[in-house]
């Protein structure tokens, strides 16, 4: 009885640390959507049109889904709609940024300065 | 056969002695711990990744190690100031290399950006080599965190990832055609792109023995 006991805890013991190794991790704090990439493309120099649709369809997709966008995601956006001549939308995007991430503050009041000016 | 002779030893001294194969092995491996005091005292909530250094011959390590370091750093729990943003910022004032943007004294960053801490970044390798047998893929990268208050160096990390392309056929000829043809899908493939993501990950991840700690944002903030 004693040697199946023990085997047993052994047993256990070897699939607990198989486990913890495949558990795949905690749930993300973020929907990550096509961010990366899109800022990879815009870095590399990419044209700007497809960026706009396919972030924007993200947006649409975390607000249908109640879930967070990362950080930068909105500044990211904004400068996009900066650069196509759209005022108004980058501007609204830099106030969202800010009221979802504080610690922005600094630098979008920064970036919206400039378009006061 | 290894069933029959589980089956024959004495069980408790067995698993005691497995137990005990995994603490000293464990002890072996293990890195030298890293001294998270001034971390924990800096407490950041903002990290600006400045752009990296490249001393790989690839002009797209930079623009994949940005956007890639995003997602670990966010994921851990920090704020990232946006990459797209601040790379435009920096070559708006005339700043085109990356030593340069360096170069710039914690307290200008720090009122440009309001960012706590600055993430200073140097690819050491990125892209496909051709190696006669094998073509590898490799990305690797150091990192140092520095808080912009205080201009102290608060972490420091380096990941490297490759992988080669193997030939399972074995003979030479095979090998050397193998290694040519996957060289030239090496360097139009995303292999380089994919390496460099999971590099930034390893560099940059919360949760690992020697990696950043948990930010403001993570739940697990404070329990590392």
């Amino acid at each position: 009885m004693e040697a199946r006991v023990l085997r047993r805890v052994f047993l256990v013991f070897l699939c607990a640390a198989a486990l913890s190794g495949c558990s795949g991790g905690p749930a993300p704090l973020y929907y990550w959507g096509n961010y990366e990439s899109q800022v990879y493309s815009y870095l590399s120099g990419e044209r700007r049109e497809k960026q706009i649709e396919a972030l924007s369809a993200d947006l649409e997709k975390a607000e249908s889904d109640a879930k967070a966008l990362p950080p930068g995601f909105y500044a990211q956006l904004g400068l996009l709609y900066m650069e196509a001549g759209d005022d108004a939308a980058a501007i609204a995007c830099f106030r969202t940024e800010k009221e979802r991430f504080p610690e922005s503050a600094a630098y979008m009041d920064f970036l919206l300065g400039n378009y006061g000016k | 056969m290894l069933k029959r002779s589980f089956a024959a030893l004495p069980k408790a001294p067995l698993l005691a002695a497995l137990l005990g194969a995994g603490i000293l092995l464990s002890a072996c491996v293990s890195p030298p711990q890293k001294d998270y005091t001034a971390f924990r005292e800096s407490r950041p909530y903002s990290i600006l990744i400045m752009p990296p250094v490249n001393l790989s011959p690839d002009m797209k390590a930079a623009p994949t190690f940005l956007s890639a370091s995003i997602r670990p750093l966010a994921e851990a729990g920090y704020y990232v100031i946006p990459v797209s943003l601040s790379s435009e910022t920096f070559r708006q004032n005339g700043i085109s290399a990356a030593e340069e943007a360096q170069a710039i004294r914690p307290e200008r960053l720090r009122e440009i950006f309001g960012a706590d801490a600055a993430l200073y970044l140097t690819i050491t390798r990125f892209g496909a080599s051709y190696a006669l047998i094998d073509s590898v893929v490799a990305a690797a990268a150091s990192a140092r965190l520095v808080d912009l208050r205080s201009g102290r160096e608060i972490w420091s990390g380096s990941a490297n990832v490759s992988e080669g392309s193997t030939n399972a056929s074995g003979d030479l000829f095979g090998m050397l055609l193998t290694a040519a043809a996957s060289q030239i899908l090496n360097t139009i493939s995303d292999r380089a792109y994919t390496a460099g993501r999971r590099a930034a990950g390893e560099l940059l991840s919360a949760g690992k023995t020697g990696g950043v700690l948990y930010g403001p944002y993570n739940p697990n903030y404070g329990t590392d």
